[in-house]
């Protein structure tokens, strides 16, 4: 480009440097504190809480105890972890394009991001520790090369293995897929419809409508949850009334007996978090809808669609990427939800992010207090991952709504 | 597009916003002028107490609660008008307490409602600055690297963003624990004993920091994306004229970005007011507290099962009306611009 060599871009190089310094220094406080817990949930209690840094970089202790990593385990997961990461990256979108039936390309990406997840995992905590021995065990014996597959750093799985298979925490992660799959499904859905209506209705109802829906977005979370927590815990007798209704009665008692008690279940958080959630996914639907010229759908009513014929046939093949944006920022408001979730879900029902405190508050033990570590190391790496596959979408979503006004 | 259809678009959506958004609110009001009571009823109880020849008994009448069929106590709500209110604001104690001669800020530290106030103003005001400071100068200096290096700076500034908040204030506040890394960097530093999560002032900074930490990437990126439509002719001619590179900065570019920084602001506005995962995260509730953790933590039950609906949704009303004062602005300025289009 010319213009990036014009006038203003000739910077001394003093300037230069103090420039790149400050970016340094930012990278690491920004990457640090997670860099450290990552590094601390695969040592032994006695390295992961020395006062020496270096103690718990190389780990000796958790080496002693016959846990480490030789520099050939090390190369071989790096390069396992990357490929991992790039067949994810490439493949995403190939595979959600063939998964798609029915022309639903939501259905596609769900599917594949299911089924991505799913071969990553088998992959990394399946397949890599025996490959990892097979490795070692063919390299030992040659000369020269045998040291390579001797441990020099210590880790350790173990806390992992407490955590997730120990404690229960796969329970915990299956809620918050049901939670955060729900919440992404219904939220987008609703969303969409909105969306498109408020970008292309300039009416003052709209209006009137979008604004209300801004001031929504600013109210906190506690407020809403303390108005729904004592419908939900009782709502087994208040929705009595429905169920003894003539004609509605008898056909909701088609699907359960007695009225649920919504306190508890995921989906009442569900639906809980989709209408937190509607005013963001709206105004941001909407401003994506807006740069989709209505001459398409007016094109579509001319040849004789219906205005939802129109929305399904013409307008939202085009707009994939501006939902695929909108539902990232659906799936981190569900995932990282705290307050809902502990508020509304009981114990057997809760997710990862308000179980995490069972271990936290505890603490009693320093096997505690690094199983704790693990746990939210692994809430952290799906959000690793989901930044690497998404990091366009992101930048894409956070800038749709400032840089347009 | 005709009203109707219009309408049927946006049912489904409307529909959840109006159920789980407009009716809670009706219902917090409601519920903050009420009480849950349990029931009493007077019983006549006879009490034995073994003796020789017969045991000695004598009659009394006591308050008994009553209780259903499963054998939880019967509830009933009771209209009991400002009382929630009264009990969060404490005026009596208050004013009590200045007339014994003691300080505002004493007196203010006593009562939770104005300690979680004050806090979340407090905490709202200095991150601000700070968040706007932070992602515009991240912004500036990567707008000035080489295009290739840009890709992984970003990729890497997004993380502090993208983690659970409450993740993230766990990170930090493990650093900083008794035996944590940062710990004994500073206690060498020092040179004497130091232990940042045992003072109100530290942890109150250290989550300030952490939420400056979380939300610069943000700003980062929005200011970034801000400086990529800014005009090169425009800053050649400011450089022709004459203006030294702080000048640009001060009269091209912050003129530029003016619009995203009061958009990025208002958001953070928002959203440090809604503070809340940090002291989950911190474990700071001993020292400092926020208003919507004040809500939060009446929710929860108490040791006998118990959850403080009527107090909670007072917290919550108070809160509520603390943040209409903050959105006002900006509700203001969306009218209008909305309305120019």
């Amino acid at each position: 480009m010319i213009s990036q060599s014009s006038l203003a871009r000739r910077v001394p190089f003093s300037l230069r440097a103090l420039t790149l310094g400050f970016l340094a220094l930012w990278i690491v406080i920004a990457l640090f504190p997670l860099l450290w817990i990552t590094v601390m949930s695969f040592r032994l209690p006695v390295d992961a809480l020395a006062s020496n840094p270096l103690t718990v970089l190389l780990g000796p202790r958790t080496l002693a105890a016959g846990e480490g990593l030789s520099i050939l385990d090390a190369l071989l997961s790096v390069a396992v972890f990357f490929a991992v990461v790039r067949v994810i990256a490439r493949q995403a979108s190939p595979l959600a394009a063939r998964l798609s039936l029915a022309e639903s390309p939501a259905l596609g990406w769900l599917l594949s991001g299911a089924l991505l997840g799913i071969a990553a995992l088998v992959v990394l905590a399946g397949l890599l520790p025996p490959a990892l021995r097979l490795a070692a065990w063919l390299v030992r014996p040659i000369p020269g090369v045998g040291m390579l597959a001797e441990p020099v750093i210590g880790f350790t799985a173990r806390h992992y293995v407490a955590v997730w298979a120990g404690h229960g925490f796969w329970r915990n992660f299956v809620n918050s897929l049901t939670v955060t799959a729900g919440v992404v499904t219904i939220s987008l859905t609703f969303g969409t419809l909105a969306g498109y209506a408020f970008a292309r209705n300039g009416s003052r109802l709209a209006f009137f409508l979008l604004i209300a829906a801004l001031i929504f977005r600013a109210l906190p979370n506690s407020t809403l949850v303390a108005g729904y927590l004592p419908f939900f815990v009782r709502s087994r007798e208040l929705l009595q009334p429905l169920w003894d209704a003539p004609v509605l009665g008898s056909v909701l008692s088609l699907f359960a007996e007695h009225p649920p008690t919504l306190y508890g279940k995921p989906i009442a958080v569900i639906a809980a978090l989709v209408a937190i959630n509607q005013p963001f996914t709206i105004w941001m639907l909407r401003s994506f809808f807006q740069t989709v010229p209505s001459e398409l759908d007016e094109a579509a009513r001319v040849d004789g669609c219906s205005h939802f014929g129109a929305f399904r046939r013409v307008i939202m093949p085009v707009m994939w990427p501006g939902v695929i944006t909108t539902g990232l920022f659906s799936f981190l408001l569900a995932y990282n939800d705290y307050l809902v979730c502990a508020l509304l879900l009981d114990a057997q029902s809760q997710t990862m992010v308000p179980a995490i405190s069972q271990f936290f508050n505890r603490e009693t033990t320093s096997t505690d207090q690094i199983e704790a570590i693990a746990a939210a190391v692994s809430i952290t790496a799906p959000l690793f991952l989901l930044v690497m596959v998404f990091q366009k979408q992101i930048v894409s979503g956070l800038t749709a709504g400032a840089v347009k006004g | 597009m005709k009203t109707r259809t219009f309408a049927a678009f946006v049912a489904p959506s409307l529909a959840m916003m109006l159920l789980f958004i407009a009716l809670p609110l009706v219902s917090v009001l409601l519920q903050s002028t009420e009480n849950t009571r349990r029931i009493f009823k007077e019983e006549l109880v006879e009490r034995c107490t073994p003796g020789f020849p017969a045991p000695t008994c004598e009659k009394e009448r006591r308050q008994m609660p009553v209780m259903d069929a499963s054998g939880n106590p019967v509830t009933e709500r009771v209209f009991v008008g400002l009382e929630n209110f009264r009990t969060l604001l404490k005026t009596e104690q208050i004013a009590g307490m200045i007339a014994e001669g003691r300080s505002l800020w004493q007196a203010i530290s006593a009562v939770d409602f104005y300690r979680a106030l004050a806090f979340t103003l407090i905490f709202t005001f200095i991150t601000l600055p700070l968040v706007i400071g932070v992602g515009l100068a991240i912004a500036i200096a990567l707008n000035a690297t080489v295009q290739a290096i840009r890709g992984p700076i970003i990729f890497i500034s997004l993380l502090p963003f993208i983690i659970t908040p409450v993740i993230g204030a766990l990170s930090i506040r493990w650093l900083f624990t008794g035996d944590g890394l940062m710990t004994a960097a500073l206690r060498h530093l020092v040179g004497q004993d130091v232990s940042p999560l045992s003072n109100s002032w530290s942890i109150a900074l250290l989550m300030m920091l952490y939420r400056v930490w979380h939300v610069a990437p943000f700003a980062f990126v929005i200011f970034y994306a801000g400086l990529q439509t800014l005009d090169n002719d425009t800053v050649d001619a400011s450089v022709v004229d004459g203006a030294s590179r702080f000048e640009r900065l001060r009269y091209v570019v912050l003129p530029h970005l003016a619009p995203l920084i009061l958009f990025v602001a208002l958001i953070h506005l928002m959203d440090a007011y809604r503070m809340f995962d940090e002291v989950v995260g911190f474990a700071s509730q001993a020292y400092v507290i926020s208003l919507q953790w004040l809500t939060f933590e009446l929710l929860m039950p108490d040791n006998t099962g118990n959850r403080a609906i009527g107090r909670a949704s007072a917290s919550a009303v108070l809160t509520m009306i603390g943040i209409v004062i903050l959105l006002v602005p900006l509700i203001r300025r969306t009218w209008r611009d909305q309305k120019g289009r």
